[in-house]
């Protein structure tokens, strides 16, 4: 059997696994399943979080695992794993060209390849500083979040067969535009993702320097007929001396040639090849110094600070807001797995540095009180994993209380009993917690025609209030609802508290 | 150019002007089209006799032989469910809450029905609600996927695909409004099994306000007129039976509860054809555990005016047995 035939194999079964657990990632079906694997298993999720929190969160060992394959054989990950890779791979096979020159020239290296290696400088020095940045283009945040909040839904629209009640996110357009882009990039360039972007694959390739076994090129046999490029997936020019930092290790070479002259070969002689990845110098400290710039312009916009958004309402069990910018990976794992559509991918809500990052939105959902799903499935602790009885302050969770999300607040101008003459109270029928946050006071008014109509009017007492937003998400105020949750008041920031006691 | 050629050119040409002219006559100002289908719902209610019992109460203990002994007041299931019946069974299962809160059906009441209804020869028997809660959880945590599941019945999701306008034509909803009509598409008799309930708006949930979950839309605009809203329920639809489940009852903080202190014993269970009737008793078993609250309840008044029940249960044929 041909090693690319195994190979083949391979992603096939990974990228099943992968929409497996894609699938998998919600109430009905979750079971303990580790349905974060792929992202818990992925390299540079496991460094950069080392880098901004100094530990490795949970499962995130196991992204040592991975370390292993790639140093004894280099960016294996890429070619035979990695389930955005794989469409990308299927993809530019589907759309590769027949004439041969063509694919030729298709396949060389260019220099615009070494990009990802200045994005990873970049983004490695602004986690140094705290800012996590790595989840814009990692290939496996990227497609668990294009899945999550663009394809699953379109395939919901098409089949009404995914959801029970329809999910939505905001900004759907703009993720399924971007994945469309990337993988739409392959009939331009195959693999232009893997090949220029891939902040995982600079990293992959970096470490192939240390890989035991390299392909090897027989001078001796080689006749220089190139034939070795026309399906190189990594552009690593097999045919002349190999790019070891963007060989994908996907063996076509090694079918293709028709002398034999490549194999693949347990500490081969390095002189045959370009070992290390082919950077200039000023470009990549030219990119250390924008990653370094960033995080101050970031941070300097206030957006986490002084002038923080209302509306960056965070999941039950998230860390305090500085905390969460050094975990967070924008993988949306928490949107797919909330089981009232809340969760929400933010734009600018939380500053330059929260794109994508989960926030509340009850208008499209509410917290659900017995839930902590997103916790569980949250790769790097940037919602931690607790325990219902630790979200309800039960047990021996008592002293430290609710996990509180926010506040709700009354728009006594909108809130019918209170501006309108008309009964309703819907939100404190739905408040979940005993006693209820939202009570009633009974007012007898005199309508405008003369009449005594008996009224109750809703309050918030903040003692009580956890910040669901179940209340703000079932006001028949439909646009702008009379009673709306915001970020004050949250317990896991010391400066965004409300109460002097809670 | 030959006349062979002129012909087809200008003639394809001429075709497609003369077909855009002609699609576009065809198509100016039409109507906007309403493509809402309305539904309607039939009577799915048995005829009784004159001295037929119509409501039976069961105190005592145990869930499941109340519920026997009830519906075996009245006559047995076989009066109601027949072979081959396909029987959709609403429940109230609203909150992603556990059994022992008593915010949604208990499912051993529903096991019980369940057993029943099978006994009776139905050929489908479909457990169904439309949660406030996510309905995948609620249906979970509430014990009622469990036991509909384990009993031999089937749980109907509210998917959004199964929803359509159903005409109400009643005093407050006078038109039609989105309805969960899915599961009733085939149904032959309709059971609904709610618990006993404190609310917050309209002092006590139970087999009237248990409809109200199959409504979707902009339901909570309902609030506005909660009782003209309940009170359209008995003319909207009519159930072959009702179950009032007040084996435990949430006496306060209604109707999320949410603490085991907003639950108290009511070891009770009460079968009936009239739901105003069941829920007129129902109110008075509420108010005598819980000692508060007004003497009747405005719905019930409205109902009963309408016509569309007996909230006086005491003046028709009933029964009660202690176990």
């Amino acid at each position: 059997m041909r090693i690319a035939r195994i190979r083949i194999v391979s992603q096939a079964v990974f990228f099943a696994l992968f929409a497996f657990f894609a699938f998998v990632t919600e109430f009905g079906h979750l079971r303990g399943y580790p349905v974060s694997l792929f992202l818990e298993a992925d390299p540079l999720v496991g460094i950069a979080t080392a880098i901004t929190t100094h530990s490795l969160y949970r499962g995130l060992l196991w992204s040592l695992v991975l370390l292993i394959p790639t140093l004894l054989l280099g960016r294996i990950f890429c070619g035979w794993i990695c389930p955005f890779g794989s469409i990308h791979h299927f993809t530019g096979w589907i759309a590769s060209n027949l004439n041969i020159r063509r694919r030729l020239i298709a396949n060389s290296y260019r220099p615009l390849y070494a990009f990802k290696y200045y994005l990873l400088a970049a983004m490695v020095v602004a986690a140094l500083f705290g800012s996590l940045q790595i989840g814009l283009l990692d290939p496996i945040a990227t497609v668990s979040r294009s899945l999550t909040v663009a394809i699953l839904p379109a395939l919901d629209t098409l089949t009404q067969s995914v959801y029970v009640r329809p999910y939505e996110f905001r900004l759907a357009w703009v993720v399924g535009f971007l994945f469309v882009f990337f993988v739409g990039m392959n009939l331009v360039i195959p693999r232009f993702f893997c090949r220029a972007l891939c902040p995982l694959g600079a990293t992959l390739g970096v470490l192939s320097r240390f890989s035991l076994w390299r392909i090897h090129r027989d001078i001796e046999k080689c006749n220089g007929c190139d034939l070795c490029r026309s399906f190189c997936e990594g552009a690593s020019d097999p045919q002349a001396k190999l790019r070891k930092s963007e060989c994908f290790v996907c063996m076509n070479c090694l079918d293709d040639c028709p002398e034999d002259a490549l194999a693949f070969r347990f500490l081969p002689d390095r002189s045959g090849e370009v070992t290390n990845p082919d950077v200039a110098r000023r470009r990549l400290l030219f990119a250390g110094v924008a990653g370094l710039l960033f995080f101050p312009f970031a941070r300097r916009s206030g957006a986490t600070t002084k002038d923080f958004d209302k509306q960056v309402i965070r999941p039950p069990g998230s860390v305090a807001e500085s905390l969460f910018l050094e975990r967070c990976i924008k993988c949306d794992q928490c949107l797919r797995v909330c089981p009232t559509n809340t969760l929400q991918p933010a734009l600018f809500e939380a500053g330059v540095e929260g794109i994508w990052t989960p926030i509340l939105n009850m208008r499209m959902g509410y917290c659900e009180l017995n839930c902590t799903l997103c916790g569980q499935v949250c790769p790097t602790g940037a919602i931690q994993r607790i325990s219902i009885p630790q979200k309800l302050g039960l047990g021996e969770f008592s002293e430290r209380g609710r996990v509180r999300l926010g506040t709700a607040f009354y728009d006594r101008g909108r809130c019918l009993p209170w501006a309108m003459d008309t009964p309703c109270v819907v939100c404190e029928e739905v408040c979940p917690v005993s006693p209820k946050a939202i009570f009633t006071r009974p007012v007898t008014v005199t309508t405008r025609i003369g009449q005594a109509l008996e009224l109750h009017r809703p309050y918030v007492d903040p003692t009580r209030c956890i910040g669901c937003g179940i209340c703000e998400h079932e006001c028949p105020v439909r646009d702008e609802r009379a009673v709306r949750v915001t970020a004050v008041g949250e317990t896991r920031s010391t400066d965004r508290r409300l109460l002097l006691t809670s | 150019m030959d006349r062979r050629e002129f012909l087809k050119r200008v003639g394809s040409t001429g075709a497609v002007a003369i077909g855009a002219a002609i699609g576009g006559v065809m198509l100016h100002n039409r109507p906007v089209l309403d493509r809402v289908r309305r539904q309607t719902l039939p009577s799915f209610a048995v005829s009784l006799g004159a001295n037929d019992v119509r409501m039976a109460v069961a105190r005592g203990t145990q869930p499941d032989a109340l519920l026997r002994a009830a519906l075996g007041e009245m006559g047995g299931i076989g009066r109601f469910v027949k072979p081959n019946d396909h029987v959709v069974i609403k429940v109230n299962a609203a909150f992603d809450r556990p059994p022992r809160l008593g915010t949604t059906t208990s499912p051993e009441v529903l096991t019980a029905v369940v057993a029943q209804c099978r006994e009776a020869g139905a050929r489908k028997i479909v457990v169904t609600d439309n949660p406030i809660n996510q309905p995948e959880s609620s249906f979970h945590k509430s014990g009622i996927r469990q036991a509909a599941l384990d009993a031999g019945a089937e749980i109907a999701y509210p998917f959004a695909s199964q929803f359509e306008e159903l005409y109400i034509g009643g005093e407050t909803l006078t038109d039609t409004w989105p309805m969960f009509f899915g599961p009733f598409a085939r149904a032959t008799k309709v059971i609904g099994v709610a618990p006993l309930k404190d609310h917050n708006l309209c002092y006590a949930s139970m087999t009237m306000k248990n409809w109200y979950g199959l409504l979707g839309g902009g339901r909570n605009r309902f609030h506005q007129n909660i009782h003209g809203i309940i009170s359209d329920f008995p003319h909207m639809i009519k159930p072959t039976l009702v179950v009032l489940d007040g084996t435990r009852v949430l006496v306060r903080n209604g109707p999320t509860g949410g603490s085991l202190s907003d639950v108290a014993p009511g070891d009770t269970v009460v079968v009936g054809v009239d739901m105003v009737a069941v829920d007129a008793f129902g109110y008075e078993l509420l108010r005598g555990i819980r000692q508060t609250g007004p003497e009747t309840i405005g719905y019930l008044e409205q109902a009963h005016s309408r016509g569309l029940g007996n909230r006086d249960w005491r003046s028709q044929v009933w029964r009660e047995v202690t176990i």
